[in-house]
This record gives structure tokens, sequence and C-alpha cells, in this order.
């Protein structure tokens, strides 16, 4: 179970985050939506542990993965490698997600031969290796066209479904939210709260 | 086309001595003879052999070092403030002045030699790491610290990967300066070496033992460079013409 109770987060003087808590169970996926720039990322990054500059606690699992809006892997080592590397995990578990995300023949390919969409896929790939309790996926679909938005999302749901892990899913598109999400809560104002929770 | 550009410099040589006095520019075809005859006798491989030795050492030492403090000084901005002046300083100190003063205080020994060269190559490694390091991608960074990567792996995986071209451009700049002043250093104050070669030839005026040394030694260094440095680079950028 993750427990989020932040009461505020400011960069300088300017005040980003106000109060903002929920909790996410495992095997649920809570899906965060708002306007770009309302701080949806950043309430992500305070999750991931990259942020520790704010008011309030957050009660996380340790065991975090992340999928980042770009994919982020590392260019100089191959998809097999950007998982095992990274990950810590065996050759053969990596083996089996990149067959999970359908790039199992690209394992010996580095970054820059993969299509942006294959680069998703790989980057969802290493997340879910990590055999993470608490998965964060900050815009895992943008940029996409529409085929490959609809390809991906098929994709995250089946992987999501066999798992136990509880998943909190920024989006700034309502339609992704509710077709992934058991649960969407939406941010706005200055600073941002939560205005509107829906099952 | 390297080959062919190394041909005219040898023939420019050549073009040169036939004109000049031979005791004052003796051509390829006397040099040549006097390097075989060093070679023959074991001479030039003993004398090679040692300044080569102290070429890596410095070498080592100064890249270590350097690459330690490079790093430092790139992810610390405290630290960055507070050795800045070292380095100004140890930058602008002239590598003869760093010689003498290594022999005078350590004394005229193997270790004054391989400290002076050292000291001489350590800010500008610095220099180059420094700006390898504010240049690390923080995207990467950031994640390695959620995926919990050990120290170790973040070092060997993420960030000397970036690094990889920064530490060629010192490693070569490295190579040839370091072996520059490893010869000035054996020339004031060892009794073996390239460099002490020189020195002995240099008082007896004889131009062409000179150059024989001078130009062994070089041809050794370029055979390091195709040999060892050009295909490490390649294999280190592989990525990149993927």
């Amino acid at each position: 179970m993750i427990s989020v109770d932040i009461m505020s987060k400011s960069f300088g003087d300017s005040a980003i985050l106000g109060p903002i808590s929920f909790t996410v169970a495992p095997g649920e996926t809570l899906a965060v939506v708002g306007p770009s720039g309302i701080g949806k990322s950043t309430l992500l990054r305070l999750l991931a542990g990259l942020d520790s500059d704010f008011v309030g606690r957050v009660e996380v699992p340790a065991r975090r993965a992340m999928v980042f809006q770009e994919p982020t892997l590392l260019p100089w080592r191959c998809s097999l490698e950007n998982i095992t590397l990274v990950t810590g995990t065996g050759e053969d578990t990596a083996r089996e997600a990149l067959a999970e995300v359908g790039l199992d023949q690209f394992s010996g390919r580095f970054p820059a031969q993969l299509s942006l969409g294959q680069r998703r896929r790989l980057s969802l790939a290493r997340a879910l290796s990590a055999k993470p309790d608490l998965l964060l996926l900050d815009e895992p679909f943008v940029s996409l066209d529409s085929a490959l938005v609809e390809e991906m999302l098929l994709l995250t749901e089946r992987l999501l479904a066999s798992r136990p892990i509880a998943t909190v899913f920024v989006t700034h598109a309502m339609d992704e939210a509710e077709r992934l999400a058991t649960r969407v809560i939406r941010l706005d104002g200055h600073p941002a709260v939560v205005v509107g929770e829906q099952p | 086309m390297a080959t062919l550009s190394i041909l005219a410099m040898i023939l420019a040589w050549s073009i040169l001595a036939g004109f000049a006095d031979p005791t004052e520019l003796p051509g390829p075809w006397k040099v040549l003879p006097l390097a075989a005859s060093e070679i023959a006798s074991g001479e030039l491989l003993r004398h090679l052999v040692v300044t080569l030795r102290r070429v890596a050492l410095a070498f080592f030492l100064a890249m270590t070092i350097g690459m330690v403090i490079g790093l430092l000084m790139g992810r610390s901005r405290e630290t960055d403030r507070w050795l800045d002046p070292w380095l100004i300083v140890f930058l602008n100190l002239p590598a003869l002045v760093t010689i003498v003063l290594c022999y005078l205080w350590i004394g005229l020994n193997e270790v004054a030699a391989v400290a002076a060269v050292a000291i001489n190559k350590i800010p500008t490694v610095v220099v180059t790491i420094r700006e390898g390091t504010r240049a690390l991608d923080r995207q990467l960074d950031e994640m390695a610290i959620v995926f919990r990567m050990s120290r170790l792996a973040r070092l060997r995986h993420i960030i000397l990967p970036q690094l990889g071209p920064y530490i060629a451009s010192a490693g070569r700049t490295g190579i040839s300066l370091i072996w520059k002043i490893v010869l000035v250093v054996e020339f004031l104050g060892r009794s073996d070496g390239i460099g002490f070669k020189i020195h002995l030839y240099f008082q007896l005026f004889d131009v062409g033992m000179v150059l024989a040394y001078a130009l062994s030694f070089v041809v050794v260094m370029l055979l390091i460079e195709v040999s060892i440095l050009r295909p490490w680079e390649a294999r280190a950028t592989r990525w990149r013409r993927a």
C-alpha cells in the first residue's frame, strides 16, 4: 500500500502543489490527470524519491520503477543490457520481458536502432523487469501516433493485469486515464489540489 | 592518405638535407643506418624501454588522479569553488619549474621524474574531465536513482560511457604532452632514457644521432596511437555509429 499526504511543494516562492492525499493498493492503478504544467510530473518525482524538498509525508515501497516521458535508455548498451545492467535482473528474465513487449528480435540492438515506439516498449519492459511494488508512469504515450498509443495501451493493460503492482499513471489525456486506471484523480488550480475523483 | 602525407614529409626533409650542411641536417639516408646500428647494438631498445616505462607510469598517474579530481569538481560546485584557484595555478606553472622543483625537493631519482611529469599533466586532465562531468545527462542520473543502481554500476554503465570521448581526448593529448615532458625530465636529470641520449649527442653536436633517437621514439608513439588508442576509441564509440 502506498500512502501520500503532501501539504505543499514549492519551487522558491512559487507554490506548485497544495494539500494532496491519496492511497494506492497493490494491483490498483491510479491515474493523475490535469492540464499541462499543473504539477503532475512534480508529484510523480516526489513519489519516485527524486525530490525530497516538500512538506508532507510519502510512504512508498523501496522497490520502485518508473517509465519516464522520454524513454531514458543507455544509448551505449543494447536492449538486453539496458534491462540487465539497470535492474540487476538475469539475462533469462530480461529476455522474457523483451518477449512480452514484442522486442525479442531486437535484444542486440542499440536504442538508436529502435523506433520511438520500440524504445518506449523497452522502457516499459525495463520497469517491469525490476519487479516493482510501485510503478510510476510519466506520460508514457506522449508523442506517439494514435495507432501506436492504442497498441501501447493494450500492451500496458495486459502487462499490468497479470501483476499485483500499485501503479500511478500521469497523463493529460482523460481517455488514456479511463482505459488504464481503476481510479482517476484530477489536479487543478495554483497551487494544484485534487479537484475531482472518480472510481 | 596518411601514408602519402608522411612520405611527402620525408621527401621535404630529403630535399632540405640535400642543400644543408650534412653535419647540421643529415638526410634520412644518413639517419636510418644510425638508428639501425643503435637498434642492432641493443642500446636504443634499452633506453626506449626506460622512457616508455616513465611515460606509462606518468600517464597512468595523471589520468587516474586527474579523472578523480575532475569528476569531483564537475559533480560538486563546492569542491569546484575550492579547487579552481589551485587548478589555475597548476595550469600556468611552467613544466620546467615543476621539473626543477621536483628534482630539488625529491632528489634526482625516478620518483621525482615521474611525479614532475604527472604534475604537469594532471591539470589538463582535470579541465577536460570536469567539462565532461558537467555535461552528464541528468535524466540518466535520475533513472539510475529510481532503479537503485549501485554506485559502481552507475560509474561503469552511466558515467564512464558518457565521459568516454572526454577521456579519449584527455588521453590522446596527454600521451603526446607526457612523452615530450619525459624527454625534458630525462634531459635535465636522468642517466638513461631517450632524453638522456639526446642530451649526450647534443653535447657532442651529433645531429644525426639526436634525430635517430628522437624519430625512433616518435615512430613508437605513432604505433601506440594506431594499435592501442584508435582501436579503443573505435570500440568505445561503436554505439554512436550503430
